[in-house]
């Protein structure tokens, strides 16, 4: 990883480890370029980089945790590797072409994007500068996501986050759906300014 | 790989500007060419590739059914949140049958329906669109008609716990598709299981009517309950293979559940019993007869399938 790669904060690694533990899974990024490709490589993933959520496009695929991989593969071609939000995600398509076009415009003209299904999303994969970005979108950044030993269990009461009003600011705010505009996101509203909003809700 | 788009930077703000440039992809499919690009599809070691193409498409079709009965709630639910929730567990849903119909092409593409050369197709749409009813895997609480809200809550509560606690086990599969498929698919379901819970106490804990509506619609579905636990011969063949569930084995989990449910709403459980299968058909397991897992299936299935498929069946190499 070199400071050239460095988009945004995303990339920096050790900053997100010292912010948060909970961020400090990602396994992106880690191959080491063969000598005589480490610009290519940087080259590529820069590209991929700048390619953002078509849902939400104050976010790129990296703050979104979706862009899991960008390397050279044996045969010289590079290959990002993207992982679905949820299962239905309909906006895989877009990212795909997106990230092609970025690639193609970058010179790599054979560029591949393949899926990955393991180890499945996570919110706690969004990095700072996407929770930043979310939040000054009016959206509310998911907490940290359930962990859980055994089989899950049966909540017959509304989770209890620690969701603040991205508008106002306000902690007095009321679930209104678990199910909001999108399959990530739950449907909020603030008691104090009226306004609804989403929250990213965790998974 | 397909020809790409080639959009603006500022595509995202124009509805249209992706319609019109290099887009002559199948006119019904998502349009992603493949949902497992790149993923290892290889068969485990010990393993029937046929067989477990078939288990696939039980649980995919599981999900495909349900999905389609629940997407008939959109612009027609109570009210806009649950229009909405209703319309994102199907979307879940699909999502989980695309990836498992996929996974059975890849395993076995002989069940794959054949379509003239050139057609645009994509396997998973062809197993959705083409096969006939009867080819269709799924246990039959997936396909009977909605009902009213109530209904439609109950099934989603009974469907999610039992389908919930299955993936948890087949997250543990020696497919590692399957694997990923299902531990993907417990995060989905673990909130599909919560909004339904949580709408049944509503409902039961309500007005009288919608206490009544509630009862009626557990009474309507609890005949097609007990084929959930029943063990088909492909299922047992996958358990036995380490890739797939007994469902027989996860009955008590499930049942648990379930009854914490009722006991917090004070609902008794439904005193019907189960729904024979077809007797003496073709693959009759004895005395229960053939059931949705064999391909049996009740009639409002065929009109659903129906309405599901004909605009695909009409135009099989419609571009857009």
């Amino acid at each position: 990883m070199t400071a050239a790669l460095r988009r945004g904060p995303a990339f920096d690694r050790g900053q997100v480890l010292g912010q948060d533990p909970v961020l400090g899974q990602d396994p992106m990024f880690d191959q080491e370029p063969a000598p005589g490709r480490d610009s290519m490589l940087e080259r590529a993933r820069q590209a991929a980089s700048a390619v953002v959520d078509p849902e939400l496009p104050m976010l790129t695929l990296v703050d979104l945790g979706v862009l899991r991989d960008v390397r050279i593969d044996d045969d010289g071609v590079v290959t990002a590797a993207i992982t679905p939000t949820y299962s239905g995600c309909p906006a895989m398509a877009t990212m795909r072409d997106d990230l092609l076009r970025e690639l193609q415009a970058a010179g790599f003209a054979d560029a591949r994007v393949r899926v990955v299904l393991e180890p499945a999303w996570t919110t706690d994969w969004i990095t700072p500068a996407g929770r930043a970005a979310l939040a000054a979108a009016g959206i509310s950044p998911p907490g940290p996501a359930p962990r859980r030993s055994g089989p899950v269990l049966l909540q017959l009461v509304p989770p209890r986050r620690a969701v603040r009003c991205p508008q106002c600011g306000s902690d007095d705010v009321v679930v209104g759906s678990e199910f909001g505009s999108t399959a990530c996101k739950a449907l909020y509203r603030c008691r104090s300014c009226l306004e609804p909003f989403d929250h990213v809700k965790e998974i | 790989m397909p020809d790409v788009r080639t959009h603006e930077p500022d595509e995202h703000d124009n509805a249209y500007s992706g319609l019109l440039v290099n887009d002559a992809h199948w006119a019904f499919g998502t349009d992603f060419e493949d949902p497992l690009a790149g993923v290892d599809t290889t068969v485990p070691d010990g393993v029937d590739p046929a067989t477990l193409a078939t288990y696939c498409l039980m649980l995919g079709d599981d999900a495909l059914v349900l999905s389609q009965r629940l997407a008939e709630w959109c612009s027609n639910a109570p009210d806009l949140e649950e229009d909405i929730a209703l319309s994102n567990i199907a979307l879940d849903l699909l999502g989980q049958a695309r990836l498992l119909l996929a996974r059975a092409a890849a395993a076995d593409g002989s069940q794959v329906p054949a379509l003239p050369d050139g057609s645009p197709v994509p396997d998973e749409d062809r197993l959705a669109f083409f096969r006939d009813g009867v080819q269709f895997r799924n246990v039959r609480l997936a396909e009977v008609p909605n009902g009213d809200f109530a209904q439609t809550i109950a099934r989603i509560l009974l469907f999610s716990s039992w389908r919930l606690a299955l993936f948890e086990e087949l997250s543990h599969s020696r497919d590692a598709v399957l694997a990923a498929v299902a531990a993907k698919g417990v995060k989905e379901l673990t909130y599909h299981r919560d909004f339904a819970g949580r709408w049944f106490l509503t409902l039961a804990r309500g007005t009288d009517e919608s206490r009544r509506r509630l009862l009626a619609g557990l009474d309507a579905l609890w005949p097609y309950w007990a084929e959930l636990f029943e063990t088909h011969e492909v299922e047992r063949a996958t358990a036995l293979a380490g890739v797939g569930v007994d469902p027989a084995g996860i009955a008590a989990d499930v049942d648990a559940v379930v009854e914490q449910v009722l006991a917090v709403s004070g609902v008794d459980r439904p005193a019907v019993p189960p729904l024979a299968g077809v007797q003496g058909s073709k693959g009759d397991k004895g005395s229960t007869g053939s059931k949705g897992r064999d391909g049996r299936h009740t009639e409002a299935h065929s009109r659903m399938i129906a309405e599901m498929q004909v605009v695909a069946r009409a135009h099989p190499r419609g571009q857009w």
